[in-house]
């Protein structure tokens, strides 16, 4: 693929990283040893990503180069390279559909459904609001509670046609319900409960 | 069943709270110093003494694998690295222990890396895992504070430094040496071995790569006894082991369980049956999605261990369980997992870079039927020209299913492209 259509085509002009970032970044960079400070790039392009409405900007590329010593071109071979660094802008709410077969076995045909239904967006697409976007994702890695739709950082578990439609009518509203399985399993346990642990007490609330 | 006080993952559920104060009312971080007082080397026989075999999908013996690095630090400081880039389509299980029990981890950090001669570890968590990632961080932050690791860990002697580090969407990384190059902040490219990790992994430092299941039960086996562990499960296939039962299933779940648990009884003892019951069962994928599928009447006897999956032409993988019942277009199941390989092929090996989109093309229309009988063959073929020709196992895993379909489902697949030439000769 070319890289013309991996960035966006409107290009802000300037980028600078926040002082809060920069605490960020120092903090990232003093994980590695002298020298290797080159590991922290994906950390320096989460942080320019999260600074910058979830998008990557060029300027921020090369910004997070210079920051690190390193050619501007190895840092956009890891930018485009990971999946979750994106470089063009997406909409406030990001809508990750695990399209994978356990998911795929439990209904996600239902939940990418449901949004062609009501936003009129298929993979790669933002609605015309400009508020969400789609993207058809791989194994999101909660499987035992799939099917699985990611809203920006957070799994939204155990999701049906209807409980997507609940959801994306609370996000249009721009209210985000609380995450997790929306049948109330607290964790990975079998639906009605566990058939183990049975003895151990429960102290804490739904898993965060 | 395993009974409860032979579980080492009590808090697997969430039930308990997973800061530092409940995980010690389970036991972790209670006297770690003895354990470190064992000695380096003592640590890794009683691991080896357990049995235990690596929890990330190939069952490489974990005390093996910790005896491999050198015994004398020379210029080049020693790594531990987990793997927490769980991403094995159907697979869920450390993603559990990092949110509920991610003390069990940090402790089996300071003993896995003081057993290898290490003072930093660096855990490699999948990007996705965002809210698990702040869970890990808060339990480090803690343990800090606690004066569980750092300078002198847990009054051990013994300083202990753990990092986490965020990945960023890439399956690839889950294979070790592309988790490396990941770390070093590269795209995640397979590197060629040898030299193995253990020799020159990250920053070309003496590395071990275990992943997190098998670090999190490393206290629990330490404390109770290489023997406890081993007496567990089966010959060669020892201790317990956590599952993922995903798919057609009544109630989907996460369960440890003992090693080579019969798969039915797993199934229908914590996951609800298998829907409509059992004679509904069409096929299990045992292992995460690189194993090869089992029709049912492979599955009716078949036990959850290494060297049972491995006789029967498949695998223990990760143990994630993905059960399809008879509603499921069971090429269309495997077609969705070689769209996932292609996606997921890093580009390094042509073989793999242009297999993988080959065969997804291929089992696409297969779906609908638009094929040849003769290109299943050629498909067949195809898979054997990948498999064993790339640097590293992705594209084995690219082409196993689509050969355990071959081998189990070929009538179906020739039903379906009967159908559609019916429908084309009609239309002519």
């Amino acid at each position: 693929m070319s890289i013309s259509t991996l960035i966006a085509e409107n290009q802000p002009e300037t980028f600078s990283f926040t002082s809060e970032s920069e605490a960020e970044i120092k903090q990232q960079i003093a994980k590695y040893p002298a020298g290797r400070q080159a590991s922290a790039v994906k950390s320096l392009l989460y942080i320019a990503q999260k600074q910058n409405d979830n998008w990557i900007p060029m300027r921020a590329v090369e910004a997070v180069a210079e920051r690190l010593e390193m050619p501007v071109m190895r840092v956009l071979e890891v930018a485009s390279f990971y999946s979750m660094f994106n470089l063009k802008p997406v909409g406030k709410w990001y809508l990750q559909v695990c399209g994978t077969t356990p998911c795929m076995l439990r209904g996600a045909d239902d939940i990418s459904r449901c949004i062609k239904d009501k936003l009129k967006i298929a993979s790669g697409e933002t609605s015309a609001c400009g508020k969400f976007s789609l993207l058809e994702v791989e194994c999101l890695g909660a499987c035992v509670n799939a099917p699985i739709l990611q809203v920006n950082d957070d799994f939204y578990e155990d999701m049906d046609y209807q409980a997507t439609a609940r959801l994306l009518d609370e996000l249009a509203v721009d209210n985000k319900p609380e995450f997790g399985s929306v049948i109330g399993r607290q964790g990975s346990e079998s639906e009605d409960g566990a058939t183990t642990l049975k003895a151990v007490k429960k102290t804490a609330s739904r898993s965060k | 069943m395993l009974a409860d006080k032979d579980r080492i993952f009590t808090n697997l559920y969430g039930w308990g709270d997973s800061n530092l104060a409940g995980a010690k009312t389970r036991g972790d971080w209670d006297n770690t110093a003895a354990i470190l007082a064992l000695g380096h080397d003592a640590i890794i026989e009683e691991m080896k003494a357990s049995g235990l075999r690596g929890r990330g999908g190939a069952g490489f013996p974990t005390g093996l694998k910790w005896s491999f690095m050198p015994k004398e630090v020379g210029a080049r400081p020693h790594y531990l690295v987990v793997n927490a880039d769980e991403s094995e389509p159907g697979t869920c299980k450390d993603r559990d222990i990092i949110r509920h029990e991610p003390h069990k981890l940090l402790e089996g950090c300071v003993v896995a890396g003081f057993a290898m001669r290490a003072h930093a570890a660096y855990i490699y968590i999948r990007g996705e895992f965002y809210n698990e990632y702040k869970v890990l961080q808060a339990a480090i932050d803690d343990a800090y504070a606690a004066g569980l690791l750092g300078a002198n860990a847990a009054s051990s002697g013994w300083s202990f430094d753990i990092y986490l580090h965020r990945g960023a969407g890439a399956y690839i990384c889950g294979e070790e040496t592309a988790l490396l190059e990941s770390l070093e902040g590269k795209k995640g490219q397979p590197r060629l071995k040898p030299p193995f990790p253990a020799g020159v992994g990250l920053y070309g430092c003496p590395t071990t790569v275990n992943n997190v299941e098998s670090i999190a039960v490393a206290p629990t086996i330490l404390r109770r006894g290489g023997a406890w562990f081993a007496g567990l499960g089966k010959e060669n296939n020892t201790g317990t082991k956590l599952f993922c039962i995903s798919g057609h299933v009544n109630k989907p779940c996460n369960v440890e369980e003992e090693m080579g648990i019969p798969l039915r009884e797993l199934i229908e003892v914590h996951a609800g049956g298998v829907r409509g019951g059992w004679d509904n069962l069409l096929a299990i994928i045992p292992g995460g999605s690189s194993t090869p599928l089992m029709p049912k009447d492979v599955c009716e006897t078949m036990t959850m261990d290494f060297d049972a999956l491995r006789a029967a032409g498949t695998g223990l993988g990760t143990a994630g369980i993905i059960v399809m019942d008879k509603s499921t277009d069971i090429v269309r199941a495997i077609a969705r997992l070689s769209y996932f390989y292609k996606h997921e092929s890093c580009g390094q090996c042509t073989p793999c870079r242009e297999g993988t989109g080959w065969m997804w093309r291929m089992m696409d229309r297969l779906v609908r039927g638009e094929a040849e009988i003769h290109e299943i063959e050629t498909l067949e073929q195809v898979t054997r020209q990948v498999e064993g020709h790339t640097i590293c196992a992705l594209g084995d895993a690219a082409a196993w299913p689509i050969q355990g379909l071959i081998k189990h489902f070929r009538p179906q697949i020739e039903r379906r492209i009967a159908a559609y030439q019916a429908v084309v000769n009609a239309a002519e």
